[in-house]
């Protein structure tokens, strides 16, 4: 093979997956943001205008004008949307820091762990991930049920004389985001906890420090970027969530990535559900930039 | 409590308490899917009978069918494209448009589904592509391809450059390099690249949703339409044969890769003797 056609061959390398990813990735989303702006119609597909280049260019201008941010001013308006967005802030935010707190002690535990053991420990934390996401939520669904094993168990040890109320409340959701994404968390986490020198702890024992001290002074500091990139893991994708607060959330739990899938397949309103998906990126764009600068400095300095 | 350094008490019991969370309620689906009782929180005995109603629901296997076939497809074609993009990140550290590009690999990592599918479903239906298999596969392709390059880029970065100067150095051209170097090195990575685009995509439901049209119902989505009215011990059957497979599948998988590594020991030994 000469070298030419090596080079040509090296520049496909970056080619063809750049161009896929901007016909697939990319200009879908200029294609929902165009739609955010158009009409909606009883057609197919139903909005107004399509915007096409088959009838030439006047006819295209025509049509630009007839696009307008009805659709945001709509969403303005409704108390529904706002509320959604907010909730589900508010609802990944509560579950992130859950997140954190369960998966630290374990991401430490596994990072303490003699080297022989830790292998099997990882694979067991990725394990859970390889089932399906569908049916690890469907699994809480038998459990939190009134008449579910968590409530049998509760009445048998006597806890409890009346079955608590768990499945259809925000606590259920908590707990399905916690689960479904606890090895984001931890693998992170245990990425930074077990590259960590122990010598630090060690002397900041020795100069005096509290195991406790020498945890807050050292370790947690040190582990921040697992704990960043962890959080956005969790963060960003439960912003967004739909299977968990509509299997486990009950019927009025208003989160934003239910109310674009209820916009879309009940109301078959393809431009407001575009103008919802819009905003959602608008919200997730700085918690992205921040996932993304700290991939690319991970990357920096694993060179 | 022990020293610093140590494993104490509390890391082994917080070790436990975790991976009783994060296993337990799987455990209990397994179980419960053999129940002899339609009620499924309540034990009526050992039973494989769902097992059998499972296999004769037309639907739900017509679904399992697809969905195999999608999840196939598409996670090959992930793979070639991740694996790409993971070489142009890593061995290609500069070019136009390289944020572009890695933002675009990254992004759909954390992108919400819902977002994903509904931009997918508009492009298609802005280029006439009628819903379907074709469509889920392509949707399917786009978003497992960067979990792909993510895997791969991780081993890429933690390779051996001298290697590959080596063997270019002794006459190799760049893509004689790639096939008899760098591929083999990476390729633990490809294979778990792989199997996470498989599983990803028989897992996927949302994306799912948007994209597939009539005649290409996933089985995610037959689940899902059916848990909606309610837990049956049949869905927990679907549920257990899918983890079984997907378990399968992973053992096998580090079970070669273990051989592997051992293999690469001994020849190091051998290579360091001789």
């Amino acid at each position: 093979m000469n070298r030419a056609l090596s080079a040509v061959l090296g520049r496909l390398v970056i080619i063809v997956p750049y161009l896929w990813l901007l016909v697939f990735f990319l200009v879908p989303f200029v294609i929902v943001f165009k739609i955010s702006l158009s009409q909606t119609a009883i057609a197919m597909p139903p909005y107004t205008p399509v915007l096409g280049f088959g009838d030439g260019l006047p006819a295209f201008w025509e049509r630009l004008w007839e696009l307008s941010f009805e659709n945001y001013v709509w969403l303005t308006q409704d108390a529904l949307y706002f509320n959604a967005y907010v909730s589900s802030v508010v609802i990944a935010a509560v579950s992130t820091v859950l997140s954190l707190l369960v998966a630290y002690p374990i991401a430490y535990g596994m990072a303490r762990a003699p080297a022989s053991m830790r292998p099997t420990l990882l694979m067991l934390v990725i394990l859970p991930f390889w089932t399906s996401f569908l049916i690890r939520v469907y699994a809480w669904i038998g459990i939190l049920k009134p008449e579910g094993l968590l409530n049998q168990f509760l009445l048998w040890l006597g806890v409890i004389d009346q079955p608590l109320l768990i499945l259809n409340t925000h606590t259920a959701i908590f707990i399905g985001i916690v689960y479904s994404y606890l090895p984001f968390m931890v693998l992170p986490l245990y990425a930074t906890l077990e590259k960590m020198d122990n010598s630090l702890i060690e002397a900041a024992q020795d100069l005096g420090c509290t195991p406790l001290g020498a945890f807050w002074k050292v370790t947690f500091p040190l582990s921040l970027p697992g704990v960043v990139a962890g959080c956005m893991l969790v963060f960003i994708p439960a912003v967004g969530e739909f299977v968990i607060p509509d299997l486990l959330g009950g019927s009025q739990t208003l989160m934003i990535g239910r109310t674009l899938w209820n916009e879309f397949f009940s109301n078959r309103d393809w431009p407001v559900s575009s103008a919802v998906a819009v905003i959602l990126l608008l919200l997730l764009i700085v918690p992205i930039m921040i996932f993304q600068f700290a991939q690319a400095r991970a990357q920096e300095q694993g060179r | 409590m022990t020293g610093p350094g140590g494993w104490s008490r509390f890391n082994i019991v917080s070790i436990v308490l975790g991976f009783a969370f994060l296993y337990l309620p799987i455990v209990l689906l397994i179980i419960y899917s053999f129940n002899e009782s339609r009620l499924v929180t309540v034990w009526g005995g050992f039973s494989t009978k769902w097992y059998g109603e499972l296999f004769r629901n037309r639907g739900l296997m017509d679904a399992a069918w697809v969905t195999l076939r999608v999840a196939f497809l598409s996670a090959t074609a992930a793979t070639v494209l991740g694996t790409l993009a993971a070489i142009a990140l890593t061995r290609y550290t500069r070019f136009r448009g390289r944020i572009l590009f890695s933002g675009m690999v990254f992004a759909p990592l954390v992108m919400p589904e819902v977002i994903t599918g509904l931009s997918l479903l508009l492009l298609f239906v802005a280029i006439g592509l009628d819903r379907g298999f074709l469509t889920v596969t392509l949707a399917h392709i786009t978003f497992t391809m960067c979990f792909v390059a993510v895997v791969v880029q991780s081993r890429l970065l933690s390779f051996d450059r001298s290697l590959e100067e080596a063997a270019m150095d002794l006459g190799a051209t760049p893509a004689g390099t790639f096939f008899q170097v760098t591929l083999p090195v990476i390729a633990p990575a490809v294979v778990s690249g792989w199997m996470l685009a498989f599983t990803l995509s028989l897992d996927d439901l949302v994306i799912a949703s948007f994209t597939s049209g009539p005649g290409a119902t996933t089985l995610p989505m037959k689940i899902y339409s059916q848990v909606r009215l309610g837990v049956t011990p049949e869905i927990n059957a679907a549920c257990t044969l899918m983890i079984a497979v997907v378990a399968t599948v992973v053992l096998i998988a580090s079970v070669l890769n273990k051989r592997r590594e051992v293999q690469r020991q001994r020849d190091e030994q051998a290579a360091r003797r001789g």
